[in-house]
């Protein structure tokens, strides 16, 4: 990976590596839009949201520099995401238990 | 304001071209603080007499003084002004701004413009929240909690109050945003988490419920205004909407958003107790620890205000003991106070009295928040008088004591003068006297079967009603008089020194009122924040 | 007075909180999303076949190149290359608007066959079905206004470029208005599976 440092302590990524990301980025949307069309029943949305995560993971840990950040925001991202996954998980408590 | 020379005025001190916008302006944290505190206390006073009217209103049955309409718009500004213009804001926006900068030894907050900018929107909210109450086709009926459907199809001017609603939210959420920041950034050398101020601690984990709960209030709001303008029907029963998600998701941010309220005044308290004990804080990292736990495990819980909604058994079982052990770290930090006032060489003033009262009407509170907490009793006492004289406990008894408390801990060093003490502490009797008057039988009419929120009532709650009214005129005799015992210290108190409690943190090693730019040199920390070896009252 | 210098980790750490309050804002209507589809597994099904995968399949790649731009432009600003760093947010912004034209005739295209929120035809259809076009318009919506305003918030940072305001040694803000604009492209990612895929 092509990186070096700026005097402002920054990391700055490589176009070649940017676009290789991009270029990941794209094979997974090509990956969901083909397994979208074959039927695999309930599992036809693990594999999108799957995807769908990978395809974040790809954007947050480098478009977005978090692979290259302190702990401490790396937590509070990580946090932030089991909050998200808390309100609409807990809720569920309730919708697939109802009679 | 200040009569005296400039040199110990402080940050009072015309600034620039002084005038009204060298306040409203500026970007000091301890001038916003203040504008905080104004409009926080004038809308304090506002809904506090919407509260008397409505208590006169009920002192007897039958159809006297309001009409049933204007008594649904003024319970629902009462609950509207008061959670999201005073509440929530109180002691966060207030203190959080003015004492919290200097706790830490930083000079101001991250992003003091951001900060300035929060101000405004404050502002903001409430004119719109005002401009609903008097255009449209007359003010919101729905009570505080905007419930669906009825506040999809009231013709009541709810599309701007929901908007007052969101950028009130906004406004929380920036100054959570600007607190975590500068907790994290700005703390002076030597200043580690374990010698943080327990005052900090509890900003710190309210901070993090008002980034990450209040934007699902903004969502929810935005809903109910989409619905509205656009009959998107995602609520609506009648079109396959759930009115049920909507209450999650009100919940998801209002049962965090108590411990938003609740949070910064345990912190207050925190502070007060062994100042006035002389004796560090017994449990120290106990309590820091449990200002986190709140704010994770009341994520949690929100779903106990829907026991009786209809939604699923084994969502009721989860909910109702998830709220059990969000009881565990609040009842840490209650016994945590109490550990510090024993054997401690106590000094019973003015903000130790208001902490006290904090004390005894949190756990009335809490308690009884556990009756409504675990599922079967909430069956029974839902909806009545018993959960309005909980949270008015928890809330007013709670926050409002702690908002109160602060205001007498650090009154001197804002202002530079002290107040009466005596009639400090004759207000503090009075007002408590006065609350436990006004909401000691709400509980038992709540037992007996009183709903909340009703225009009339049976001849059975009569007593009962007449009493919590006169209650409710003993509360504003003592809040008169605490508030005029104050001004007069405003206006003629005697001045102080830097330091008239003997705290040890660092907002009393500054002159009292501290300078403009406060730390003229970075003060480096190296002792804990209630260790008060050396450290004495210097007048 | 305050700090001579600017605080770029406490900036940084802002736009994060930020960015938090952004995925928790869309977060409650995944919820309501999430709700709904457990409900009406079929009519979100049946619903989801009206969309167009090509127009979704098309936003999704202009988005995430406008994504690969911004980070360009981050690269080239380090690097000390202005003029390149401004094309690339130029280009950016010219994503924006793609997405946003695209955004237009697709939205157009329902509205003409009488799919609009609150719309005759649409109280005619089955409720899961009805419901599922009540979420797209508040979801892609409520992301368009992001589009939009990410887009603003990129010119701003442009012209804070050309007068240098925002140069190599003083960059943050474009990193956080890159930071911005990512999360855009980032709730776009989860729309376009559960909307445009689900059939």
């Amino acid at each position: 990976m092509l990186q070096a440092h700026t005097n402002s302590g920054g990391h700055i990524l490589g176009n070649g590596f940017l676009a290789f990301i991009w270029a990941a980025l794209m094979v997974c949307t090509a990956i969901t839009v083909l397994v979208a069309r074959v039927d695999l029943g309930f599992l036809n949305v693990v594999a999108a949201l799957g995807v769908a995560t990978a395809k974040a993971l790809l954007v947050i840990l480098f478009f977005m520099h978090l692979r290259y950040e302190n702990s401490l925001l790396r937590w509070m991202v990580f946090m932030a995401f089991v909050i998200l996954a808390i309100c609409i998980g807990f809720t569920f408590f309730d919708l697939a238990w109802r009679p | 304001m200040h009569g005296n020379g400039t040199e110990d005025a402080g940050f009072w001190a015309p600034l620039g071209r002084g005038g009204l916008s060298s306040w409203i302006f500026s970007t000091d944290h301890k001038r916003i603080g203040l504008l905080y505190l104004a409009l926080i206390l004038a809308m304090f006073a506002a809904a506090t007499v919407i509260g008397v009217v409505l208590r006169l209103k009920l002192m007897t049955p039958g159809n006297t003084l309001l009409g049933p309409q204007t008594y649904n718009a003024l319970f629902t500004l009462h609950g509207v002004i008061m959670i999201f213009l005073v509440v929530i804001p109180s002691i966060p926006a207030s203190f959080g701004n003015i004492i919290m900068p200097l706790q830490i030894g930083a000079n101001d907050v991250s992003f003091p413009r951001l900060n300035l900018f929060s101000w405004w929107l404050y502002v903001l909210g409430a004119v719109l929240a005002l401009v609903s109450i008097f255009t449209g086709s007359g003010a919101p009926d729905t009570g505080w909690t905007f419930y669906v459907p009825f506040s999809e199809r009231t013709t009541t001017n709810v599309n701007v109050a929901v908007l007052a609603v969101f950028v009130l939210g906004f406004s929380s959420i920036l100054t959570g945003l600007n607190f975590i920041t500068t907790i994290h950034r700005l703390r002076a050398p030597g200043l580690t988490w374990n010698r943080l101020p327990l005052f900090v601690w509890s900003l710190y984990a309210t901070a993090w419920i008002q980034v990450l709960a209040t934007p699902i209030l903004g969502i929810t709001v935005l809903l109910i205004f989409a619905e509205r303008v656009l009959h998107l029907g995602l609520f609506d029963p009648g079109r396959g909407g759930d009115p049920l998600l909507y209450q999650h998701l009100f919940w998801i941010y209002s049962h965090p958003a108590v411990y938003i309220m609740i949070l910064p005044a345990m912190g207050v308290v925190s502070e007060i107790v062994p100042v006035f004990a002389r004796k560090p804080i017994f449990g120290y990292k106990m309590i820091a620890f449990s200002s986190l736990a709140i704010a994770f495990a009341g994520s949690l819980v929100w779903a106990h205000h829907m026991f009786t909604s209809g939604m699923s058994d084994l969502a009721v079982l989860i909910f109702s003991f998830l709220t059990f052990v969000v009881a565990i770290p609040s009842a840490i930090k209650v016994f945590n106070w109490l550990s510090t006032l024993y054997k401690g060489s106590i000094s019973v003033e003015p903000p130790l009295l208001y902490t006290l009262g904090f004390i005894f009407m949190f756990s009335v509170g809490g308690l009884t928040g556990l009756v409504l907490g675990s599922a079967g009793t909430d069956i029974h006492v839902h909806d009545t008088y018993f959960v309005v004289a909980h949270f008015h406990y928890v809330i007013f008894g709670g926050t409002g004591l702690g908002m109160f408390a602060a205001m007498h801990y650090w009154f001197p060093k804002v202002f530079g003068r002290g107040y009466d003490a005596r009639r400090a502490a004759w207000a503090f009797w009075i007002s408590f006297v006065g609350m436990n008057v006004l909401y000691m039988p709400m509980f038992v009419m709540g037992l007996q079967g009183m709903p909340r929120r009703y225009y009339d009532y049976l001849p059975q709650f009569a007593r009962l009603q007449f009493v919590s009214t006169v209650g409710s005129w003993i509360l504003v005799a003592g809040l008169t008089l605490m508030f005029g015992n104050l001004i007069a210290g405003i206006r003629n108190g005697r001045r102080v020194g830097a330091n008239p409690w003997g705290a040890a943190t660092l907002e009393w090693t500054l002159a009292s009122p501290p300078p403009h730019h406060d730390f003229p040199q970075t003060p480096v920390v190296e002792r804990g924040p209630y260790d008060f070896r050396g450290v004495s009252a210097d007048d | 007075m305050t700090e001579m210098h600017k605080d770029y980790a406490a900036a940084k750490m802002g736009m994060w909180l930020f960015l938090f309050t952004e995925i928790l804002l869309f977060g409650g209507l995944f919820l309501l999303y999430a709700a709904y589809r457990h409900r009406f597994v079929l009519a979100f099904h049946q619903a989801g076949q009206a969309l167009d995968v090509v127009l979704g399949g098309a936003n999704t790649v202009v988005l995430i190149t406008s994504s690969l731009f911004v980070a360009l432009s981050i690269t080239a600003l380090q690097q000390g290359r202005k003029v390149r760093c401004q094309w690339f947010l130029a280009l950016t912004i010219l994503m924006a608007l793609v997405f946003l034209v695209n955004k237009y005739f697709e939205w157009s295209a329902k509205f003409s066959h009488g799919i609009y929120p609150g719309s005759e035809h649409l109280a005619q259809l089955p409720q899961g079905q009805a419901l599922f076009y009540s979420l797209y318009f508040a979801m892609t919506g409520l992301h368009g206004i992001h589009v939009l305003l990410g887009a603003a918030l990129l010119g701003v940072v442009m012209a804070f470029v050309a007068r240098d305001r925002v140069r190599q040694d003083d960059y943050v803000l474009l990193e956080n208005a890159g930071l911005y604009w990512h999360l855009v492209d980032l709730v776009w990612i989860y729309l376009f599976p559960l909307f445009y895929l689900i059939s």
